[in-house]
């Protein structure tokens, strides 16, 4: 029986190696053999493309390059009559990768989710109507994706994963030699490094926005003034949504000055603060309003209502750990703190209305909030109170007992024969 | 008020004799300098019943789950009126309690009063003692915080060294391999139902044998007195009424205490946690601890580990079998006994600093 | 109250031992209700009677398939969810982005934060948003007629 298993065992695995010997291609590439053998330039892409995406679902140099990788001989294998392409033109690229990339059925054969529409968004970019236009030196698919090592983005070695996208764009617009003919500035990827949205990106968070989410990627292109405030809405909702509410909205419209930018910037979104309200030193407000004139007033105001909740949610926040410190249990006046804290953030995304009452609305909330919750550390610290006094009574009560008995038993103990017929009968 | 104590004690007196309350007022207590130590014996067994106390009405509100161990203890301490204080004081009188225990032991050790006739009273008093440490280990354990989970992972892990049945006690203890929420069942049951039905009986025999043979009389007092007799006082009302000032004081220590230092309940215990930095036993436990950090890791042919053990399993026992060894406590071998014993004692104070400052 | 008489020594007369005996028997009176008076309130169970370890959510009826209701869990919000199927889920209910109190939505079936938007799907997962991780989960349990959640995870 066992005999019978393994035989029938062993001629199953013959029979497998034999199909699979008779299915694979002779896999001969003669253009890796030789140009691994180069430095530079001409090894490179020999080295790097058998990790590239497209190798390893069986493309070879072949398909881009063209020519005959199994002739071993160079001068046929490149023979320009065999239909060798060399190194394609920059202007033939988008072109050269559309071949396939654009081409829906057969994409559909290696990654269905690939979308195909890269090459008609590249012709909305800048990029791409500076190259129809002749100019060669902007960006075509080889300068984002590298030319030989082209990964997924989901990969954290890829260039357009999102934490390398900074990069991978910075390599040319934070290069002031290359940015010159265009006379654009080169500061973005510094201002980004200063965003929020980098320190969330490198926190970790791989949905935060790069570039391309708000210039888009092969579309790629400065988002005119009307559509700025869609795209930041399309993570923001409510500011968006707020901010359509607000008294700004028809004025800068019509001015032509763009919404969200104007007052937190375009690469460099920083942290926002009550401070920006208001009119101290850091207020935004008063960039365009006078101090006295209705927006100076109403900025005033804003201000005013968050940074007064703001510190009575500080106070109750300070009584609660007096509380805590002295061992008393809080924790239901925390629940409302935080409750009352949360109607602060909604007062702060409120803001964008610029209209006082609707801010007042949830800072009034809030305040009640703070209130309770400071009163309920500060009934917290009279029980503590009350503890120390019911403390004191019971020592009183007992420092009472031990004076008495000590009294006493000196009284017993100066009776001559020592107290004994008192428990006599 | 005369009146109805003398009916009272007519109407006792009419049933059980006049005997026991006139053993009672007559019962002499020796008064010297030394006296102050009898009163230790005294307040440990009021530390006990302050215990029983509090132990019962805790038990009306904990629940020994490790789910729901350190929240209703969480419960206790904040829901529960004067829930504070009854845990607060369980606490503290824990520690009290080995405390005064402690200096009780150490006291009768040093006076010698573990002297024929009172070897039983010594024994029994140390198994008393040994029971407070079961006490407080396993109590330790019922808040079920990280901090104790961690110490009784690391307590009882030195029970695996014991030779030969090292495995089978660390199993028996842990209630399985590890410590887990069959480790607080167990201990649960220890702390709340064997040891006291233990300390109980153990208590009875010890309190019965001190007033049968009556307080001791340390050597160097017998010596002053030659000939004459130990001047002494009525353990009814003279020592009693001094007993209850001492309990009345105690009883102060403790309220303070509860009220102005509340017994922390720590952070919930996660099986799953990396073991935190600065695990350390109770206090009771440091010289213990210490020492076992000090071992190295081979001793002769055995493992530090188990060394360590065994040398306190053999210093246990001898300790307990002191008066059999001390046979001529004021000749040769007795000074040899003393001055070993109050090396334990420094050498216990000192590794106890060491570790808690460390 | 007590004169002494000077050739015996200051000796003390019955008087001053009955007063002396009145005051220690008021004394320990006092002190025994300042110990008894806790125990008697300890004893008595407080109003909410149930510890944090577990919570009842609500009562088997209350819920309709496809509603949801925040209750208290502990010292945090939490949100019990019955799903189309009748089946509960219980998750925390502060948001992982800047702790605010998410909410149900039945028409988007899924859990909203209305501070800043954040979306979760009804497992708990962040789906859209600033929350940077998922509500986490708690255990339910139905006992009789109430809905129990408890601590523990699924799992």
């Amino acid at each position: 029986m066992f005999l019978r298993c393994l035989s029938t065992l062993v001629l199953l695995l013959l029979g497998a190696l034999g199909a699979a010997a008779k299915d694979a291609k002779p896999v001969v590439n003669h253009c890796l053999e030789c140009h691994a053998a180069f430095d530079g330039k001409l090894g490179d892409p020999a080295r790097q493309f058998p990790d590239d995406i497209h190798a390893t679902r069986g493309l070879t140099c072949a398909d881009c390059h063209g020519g005959n990788p199994s002739q071993e001989d160079a001068e046929k294998a490149m023979d320009r009559k065999q239909g060798f392409r060399g190194v394609p033109k920059r202007s033939e690229i988008p072109q050269l990768c559309a071949r396939c990339h654009s081409d829906g059925a057969f994409m559909r054969a290696y990654n269905p989710s690939l979308r195909t529409d890269q090459l008609t968004q590249y012709g909305t970019s800048v990029h791409g109507k500076r190259l129809r236009a002749g100019d060669t030196r902007v960006a075509v698919c080889s300068d984002c994706h590298s030319p030989h090592s082209i990964r997924p983005a989901s990969s954290p070695l890829s260039t357009v994963h999102a934490p390398q996208i900074p990069m991978t764009c910075g390599r040319c617009h934070a290069d002031p030699m290359r940015m010159k003919p265009y006379g654009i500035p080169t500061n973005q990827l510094d201002d980004y490094r200063g965003s929020v949205h980098y320190q969330t990106l490198t926190g970790g968070d791989l949905s935060a926005p790069t570039c391309a989410t708000c210039h888009g990627n092969h579309g790629a292109a400065p988002p005119g003034v009307a559509s700025i405030e869609r795209v930041c809405g399309t993570c923001h909702v409510f500011q968006e949504q707020l901010f359509d509410q607000s008294p700004h909205k028809a004025p800068w419209q019509a001015a032509k000055i763009a919404a969200c930018l104007t007052c937190h910037g375009n690469h460099r979104v920083e942290h926002t603060g009550d401070a920006l309200l208001g009119t101290g030193g850091e207020s935004l407000c008063l960039r365009c309003h006078a101090k006295d004139d209705a927006g100076g007033k109403t900025a005033q105001r804003i201000y005013a209502d968050l940074t007064g909740l703001d510190s009575n949610l500080g106070d109750a926040a300070a009584v609660l750990d007096r509380a805590e410190r002295a061992g008393m249990e809080v924790g239901e006046a925390r629940l409302t703190l935080s409750n009352g804290r949360e109607k602060l953030i909604k007062a702060r995304v409120d803001v964008h209305t610029m209209i006082p009452a609707r801010v007042e609305q949830n800072t009034e909330e809030g305040r009640k909030l703070a209130l309770q919750a400071q009163q309920a550390g500060q009934q917290a610290l009279a029980e503590y109170a009350y503890r120390r006094k019911g403390l004191a009574l019971s020592l009183i009560a007992i420092a009472f007992v031990v004076g008495t008995l000590w009294l006493l038993i000196r009284s017993i103990e100066r009776r001559p024969p020592a107290g004994e017929e008192v428990t006599r009968p | 008020m005369p009146r109805l104590s003398q009916q009272l004690r007519e109407w006792f007196q009419a049933r059980f004799g006049t005997g026991t309350l006139d053993w009672l007022t007559h019962k002499q207590v020796p008064r010297h300098h030394h006296t102050v130590w009898y009163y230790l014996g005294g307040m440990t067994l009021f530390l006990f019943i302050v215990q029983v106390v509090t132990g019962i009405l805790l038990l009306l509100y904990y629940r020994p789950s490790p789910g729901e161990a350190f929240e209703s203890v969480q419960f206790i301490m904040t829901k529960v009126q004067f829930g504070w204080l009854v845990r607060g004081i369980h606490a503290w009188s824990a520690n009290l309690l080995i405390f005064t225990a402690m200096l009780h032991m150490f006291s009768t050790f040093l006076l010698k009063a573990y002297r024929k006739p009172r070897e039983l009273t010594w024994m029994t008093g140390c198994v008393l003692f040994f029971l407070f440490l079961g006490f407080g280990f396993s109590g330790y354990l019922l808040p079920w915080n990280t901090l104790a989970f961690f110490a009784t992972k690391v307590g009882t892990q030195m029970m695996a060294a014991v030779p030969v049945i090292g495995n089978w006690l660390l199993t028996f203890f842990r209630g399985g391999e590890d410590v887990t929420g069959a480790t607080l069942t167990r201990f649960f049951g220890f702390h709340v139902a064997i040891f006291p039905a233990l300390t109980t009986a153990v208590v009875g025999a010890h309190l019965f044998l001190v007033q049968f043979f009556g307080m001791s009389v340390p050597p160097s007092i017998e010596r002053t007195y030659s000939n004459k007799p130990v001047p002494s006082y009525s353990f009814l009302p003279s020592f009693m009424l001094r007993d209850l000032i001492g309990w009345y004081l105690a009883l102060g220590v403790l309220a303070a205490l509860a009220a102005l230092f509340p017994w922390e309940l720590g952070v919930k215990a996660d099986p799953f946690a990396p073991t935190p930095a600065g695990i350390r036993p109770e206090w009771y436990f440091l010289f213990l601890f210490q020492t076992l950090k000090l071992i190295p890791g081979r001793v002769l042919w055995i493992e530090g580990e188990q060394f360590g053990v065994l040398v306190f399993g053999l210093a246990a026992t001898l300790w307990v079998l002191i008066p059999f060894l001390d046979r001529n406590p004021t000749g040769r071998v007795g000074k040899l006994i003393t001055g070993i014993g109050a090396f334990a004692i420094v050498y216990i104070l000192a590794m106890s600093l060491w570790a808690w400052r460390s | 109250m007590d004169i002494s008489a000077p050739e015996a020594g200051r000796v003390a007369t019955p008087g001053r031992r009955r007063l002396l005996g009145f005051l220690v028997g008021s004394g320990v009176v006092a002190s025994l209700v300042s110990i008894i008076y806790p125990i008697l309130k300890f004893v008595l169970p407080p109003r909410r009677a149930e510890m944090d370890a577990e919570t009842v959510a609500a009562q088997a009826n209350e819920l309709a398939p496809g509603t949801a209701k925040i209750f208290r869990f502990g010292n945090q919000p939490a949100i019990l969810i019955r799903l189309a199927d009748g089946s509960y889920r219980a998750l925390s209910a502060v948001c992982t982005h800047l702790n605010c109190t998410v909410q149900y939505r039945a028409r988007e079936r899924d859990i909203w934060c209305a501070c800043h938007n954040g979306v979760y799907n009804l497992q708990g997962g962040n789906v859209s948003g600033p929350p940077p991780r998922p509500l986490r989960e708690y255990a339910v349990h139905v006992r009789g007629k109430e809905i129990v959640v408890s601590r523990g995870s699924r799992t």
